[in-house]
Order: C-alpha cells, then sequence, then structure tokens
C-alpha cells in the first residue's frame, strides 16, 4: 500500500541545507561538530559559493566531515590541514578555501604549520574546534586541556607543573600580522550559535578581500570524552571553559 | 619577461640550476621547499625566476609543510615539484604515503648527502632504499628517477612530470650532491612542450554537474583499504613497461658492473681502463631505479663470469641485482659510503681482486 504524507498551506521555516549531504553523522548525540558542519554549508549554500569551495578535512573526529559537507574536499595528514589548504589556495586562488582542525590537530602536532599558515596570511579560512580533549582516540588529554581537567591520560588531572598550561593558540595568533580576522565563538546556546554562524560568514567574505587569514576558534564540546550527557556539557563550558577560553572577536582588522 | 632558447644552443649549468630551470620549461605549476645543502640552489633559482616569469613558488617552513602543500596543490590538479636532501626527504615521507594512497601525481628530488643521520653533505647513495622501496608506511612506491649528468637532471624532470601524471603516483629523481654542484653542458628543452590539463578527479569546486571530489587516504573498511592496494598494485605492474638502463660494452663482457647515478660514470672510466688492460668488462646503468631493470640484468648475468655493483653506499641495490640474478652467477658489492666517491682505479682493482681471488661472491 502506498502512502503519501501531504502539507499544504504551511510555511517552510526550517530545513537542512542543500550543501549537506544526506549521509548519517557519525558523531555522538550532542557532539558540536554537526553543529558546526551545518553553519559552514549553510554559509556556503546562502553565498552561493558551493562550486567555489575547496574543504580540508583534518584527523580526528571530523576525519570524515567530507562525508557531510557536499563541497569537493581534501583529507589532511594530522595537524597539515593549514599546509594543504595552503597548497590548494596557491594554485586556486580563485576559489573559496577553508581548513577544519580540532584542538590535538592544531594546536599540538600542527602548531609550526598554523602559526606559519597565519603568519603567511594566507588567505582562507580556519576553523579550529576546541573541546580540550582528543576525541577520536578515547579522550586523552589535548594541548588545551583545562588545568586540572581529567582525562584518560591525564587520569589526576592536568597536572601544569608536570606537563604545561592550556595553549591559548588564538590569542598567539592573533599577534601575528598576517591574521585578519581572529574571533572565538561556541555552541553552547542558541545565541553563541547565532554569533558563530555570523563569524562564518565573515571568514568566507573575508576571503574576497585578499587581505590575511581569518580564524575562528569555536569553545565546543565532547559528550563522550567528558563523560557527561549533551546538556551537562554546555553548562561544562560557561563554567569550565569560558574563564580560560573568553568569547569574542580577538582582532578585527579594517 | 621570459628568454626562450633554442633547443640546440648549449648552456653551462650547475645540475641543480639546470634541473630548476627545466622544471620551469616543463610547465611546473607551483613548487614548495626548505633550504638543506646540497640543493638549496633549486629554491633560490625558483624564488629568483618564477616572480619573473610564471608560478608559485613557497618557501615553506618546513619540509613536513612542503611536502603537504604539495598534497594541497596536487589535489588540486596542479603541476607540482617539491626538492631536498636526505634529511628533509626522511621528514617527507608520511606525506609522501598519504600521496601515493591518494593516487596524485607530483614530482619529488632527493639531491642525497651522506648518512644517517646529520651526516655529511658531500654526495652519497644512501638513500636507495628508502627511494627504492616506499620509504614511508605502508605498501607503495614511486617512480624513482636516477640521473648520472646535469644533462639528465634537467630531462628527467620533463619524464620525471610525464610518468607520475600518466600512472598517477609520486615519482622521485634520486640524484646526488655532486651532480647537482657540479657544472656541465645542458641543452634544455623547449617550453611548453609538455602540455597539461587539471584531470577530472582535481578538488578545483563542484559544479551541480558532479558529484564532489574527494581527496584522502582513509578507507576504515579493509574490504575497501584492501581494495585500494590492490590498485595500487596493478598500477605498479604497468609501471614495468617503463623500464629504462643503459648499457656500455656488455656485448663481448665477461665481468658485468651494475651502477647507478655518479657510481655509473665512475663505472664507464673502470671499463675503459679494463679493457685496456685486456679484461673484458661491461656496465649496465639502470635509469629507471623503481621499477628495476630485473629482466635485463638476468639476461647479461647468463652471459659474464661474475657481477659486481658499485655504490656510494653500504650495499643497497646490490640486493636488488642479487633479486635478479638469482643465484646464477657470483654477485659482488664494491662501494664507499659517507660521502666518499669510489674511483675508476678503485673499482678496477676489486675486479682484478675477485678474479685472482676466484671469490664466490656477497650473494
Amino acid at each position: 500500500m502506498e502512502s503519501e504524507l501531504v502539507i499544504e498551506d504551511l510555511e517552510c521555516v526550517y530545513k537542512k541545507p542543500s550543501t549537506l549531504t544526506d549521509t548519517p553523522l557519525h558523531y555522538c548525540p550532542g557532539c558540536g561538530h554537526s553543529i558546526v558542519h551545518k553553519f559552514i554549508m549553510e554559509v556556503v549554500e546562502e553565498m552561493g559559493i558551493q562550486e567555489t569551495t575547496i574543504g580540508v578535512a583534518p584527523v580526528g573526529c571530523s576525519v570524515f566531515a567530507y562525508n557531510y559537507m557536499n563541497v569537493d574536499m581534501q583529507e589532511a595528514a594530522h595537524g597539515r590541514a593549514s599546509a594543504v589548504a595552503t597548497g590548494i589556495k596557491r594554485v586556486r586562488p580563485d576559489k573559496f578555501v577553508y581548513s577544519y582542525q580540532g584542538d590535538g590537530d592544531l594546536a599540538a602536532i600542527g602548531t609550526a604549520e598554523t602559526i606559519h599558515t597565519v603568519n603567511r596570511g594566507e588567505n582562507i579560512l580556519m576553523i579550529f574546534i576546541n573541546n580540550a580533549i582528543y576525541g577520536m582516540t578515547g579522550g586523552q588529554m589535548a594541548p588545551t586541556t583545562l588545568a586540572g581537567q581529567v582525562t584518560s591520560t591525564s587520569p589526576y588531572g592536568r597536572d601544569v607543573k608536570q606537563i604545561g598550561y592550556p595553549l591559548k593558540i588564538t590569542e598567539m595568533i592573533a599577534m601575528l600580522p598576517g591574521a585578519y580576522y581572529v574571533t572565538r565563538q561556541s555552541i553552547n546556546n542558541v545565541n553563541s550559535c547565532r554569533k558563530l554562524k555570523k563569524a562564518i560568514r565573515i571568514g568566507f567574505e573575508n576571503q574576497k578581500l585578499d587581505k590575511g587569514t581569518s580564524f575562528i576558534e569555536v569553545v565546543s564540546n565532547c559528550p563522550s570524552g567528558w563523560k557527561q550527557t549533551p546538556l551537562e556539557t554546555m553548562t561544562w563550558i560557561e563554567e569550565n571553559m569560558f574563564p580560560t577560553y573568553p568569547l569574542g572577536d580577538i582582532k578585527v582588522s579594517k | 619577461m621570459e628568454k626562450k632558447i633554442n633547443k640546440t644552443e648549449a648552456r653551462l649549468m650547475k645540475g641543480n640550476e639546470a634541473l630548476a630551470e627545466a622544471a620551469i620549461r616543463a610547465g611546473m605549476d607551483a613548487y614548495f621547499g626548505y633550504p638543506i645543502t646540497p640543493q638549496s640552489e633549486i629554491l633560490e633559482y625558483f624564488e629568483t625566476e618564477i616572480p619573473k616569469r610564471k608560478g608559485v613558488v613557497l618557501q615553506a617552513e618546513s619540509e613536513l609543510a612542503a611536502i603537504n602543500m604539495i598534497y594541497g596543490a596536487a589535489g588540486a590538479g596542479a603541476r607540482v615539484m617539491t626538492t631536498s636532501s636526505s634529511p628533509g626527504i626522511s621528514l617527507m615521507q608520511e606525506g609522501l604515503s598519504y600521496i601515493a594512497a591518494a593516487q596524485l601525481p607530483c614530482l619529488v628530488v632527493n639531491v642525497v648527502r651522506g648518512g644517517p643521520g646529520l651526516g655529511t653533505i658531500q654526495p652519497s647513495q644512501g638513500d636507495y632504499f628508502q627511494a627504492v622501496k616506499g620509504g614511508g608506511h605502508g605498501d607503495y612506491h614511486l617512480i624513482v628517477l636516477a640521473p648520472s649528468s646535469v644533462q639528465e637532471m634537467a630531462d628527467f624532470v620533463f619524464l620525471g612530470f610525464r610518468l607520475a601524471e600518466k600512472y598517477r603516483m609520486p615519482a622521485m629523481i634520486l640524484s646526488d650532491g655532486a651532480l647537482g654542484q657540479m657544472m656541465e653542458k645542458v641543452d634544455l628543452p623547449e617550453e611548453g612542450s609538455l602540455p597539461h590539463t587539471i584531470p577530472g578527479w582535481a578538488t578545483m569546486g563542484k559544479p551541480a554537474s558532479r558529484e564532489r571530489n574527494i581527496i584522502t587516504s582513509l578507507h576504515l573498511q579493509s574490504e575497501k583499504m584492501e581494495e585500494i592496494n590492490l590498485v595500487l598494485q596493478e598500477n605498479y605492474k604497468k609501471l614495468k613497461s617503463e623500464v629504462r638502463f643503459e648499457e656500455f660494452q656488455t656485448s663481448d663482457a665477461d665481468i658485468l658492473l651494475v651502477a647507478f647515478g655518479l657510481s655509473a660514470r665512475v663505472c664507464q672510466k673502470t671499463v675503459e681502463l679494463a679493457r685496456e688492460k685486456g679484461i673484458k668488462v661491461g656496465l649496465l646503468r639502470p635509469i629507471t631505479l623503481y621499477p628495476f631493470p630485473s629482466v635485463r640484468i638476468k639476461e647479461l648475468a647468463a652471459k659474464v663470469d661474475f657481477i659486481l655493483d658499485v655504490e656510494m653506499n653500504a650495499g643497497q641495490m646490490v640486493e636488488d641485482v642479487a633479486l635478479a640474478v638469482n643465484g646464477i652467477k657470483p654477485v659482488h658489492f664494491k662501494g664507499r659510503m659517507g660521502g666518499m666517491i669510489p674511483s675508476p682505479e678503485d673499482v678496477l682493482e676489486e675486479i682484478e681482486s675477485i678474479i685472482e681471488k676466484q671469490s664466490v661472491g656477497v650473494f
């Protein structure tokens, strides 16, 4: 028996952007990656730049970003996404190029690439997901793990005397002349999400100006790694992450 | 403005500079590199010439970054090259494994210096294993070309790009510090003689008319990853038709020398010296180290008393020679290490010593 669902005379107020594929997401329930993926793809759709956008996926939980983002993409080695994005942008300067990396990828193994890409002022958008943990490998300590935070490799809490302090790489790169737009946003509530999407739009639009690198840190969560419910992670972000990683624009050039 | 130079007009150039000029003439779109002796002239040449002509040149913050820029640019369909010397090439191995797995064409040049470790800046062939057996993790190969003159430093840029693009895999020119630094006469190939079109698989932005293009080496399902491996292996089988080698006085030889690159130049002189003494020596010089001229070496082995493999290392290609000869004749080895170059007389002395002792060979 065939059935047909007919909805008439209703206004469509929300839909998935056409730039996201129909592939079911592999992310844990409540994970911030899916939210950020959606905003990037909404911006690509709204700007009408699907045909001229090339993305670079990282190593980490978002290693399969290219399964969801319906644009041409390259999968980079761990830490090297901004070098790969540099290679693409240098030979295809008329395209919109963005990289997407987590904290271990961008701020530990890829620190040199991150700093030098921004220092060269590569005309790309770098998106940095900071959830203070290595999610994919099972919740190990990240460069951005908070002081005292318990992870599988800091089981007694991060001891800053022994292993150092949470790395505020976004503030570091904001000092570089090549950085054109540096901001820190979050996914902790609807208001933050709106601001994040606006920042992503600015990051893509900036590539038309060719004035330097746009860099967006997203303070995100990891329900599985933090061993919290998605709702609990939002409170934890506000109470624990924001004091170390305060939100807002860090550098806005004219 | 670009100066067109007629192919018949010879120039006196350093190997490194001839290679760089050839790359520009071969239509290289982009070069990413990092300084290291004895090949820094290549980056210097590009930084001087490319702004006046066409293309992209970028001094990366490390060899790690350079090879990953190559990955990105090659994935975006550009004709790209990087160069380095031994320690820097070691740093590029992870990236090369990704490039091989993602089936991206590119050209990598190793102007080899003596190792291991920081080693020396003098010429060596100590990176044969690394170049020919893969180098990084996983089952893969590079096309490996071994020049033995400044002319071949230039010519193999064209050959390297052509083969890399035909087989969608990285190609390596395995040179050494002496070939990079020495000056010789070179006839440069004509500009524009190697056409290049952007391949359909490149990430150029997804038009509505096609599915998105994805450059990746990640396939978590073992069945899929084995499929990718089988595609690579099939490609390496096809590559066997590209075997290249050169022979010198092999038709009546009683003794066969096998040597590549700079060692082959030494051995060519040994052949002359030996023949003056009435010892019939011939030389086979592999030009492609991968694919390796195993078939021809086996044919020649049947006709000679023994084989002497000569290298500037502790004995690396000799293993492939011995595999080819497969025990039908003794295989001997003569090598110098750490940046030392054997002299033609050293090699002749080794031949005479083997004849005198009737020794059985190392393999």
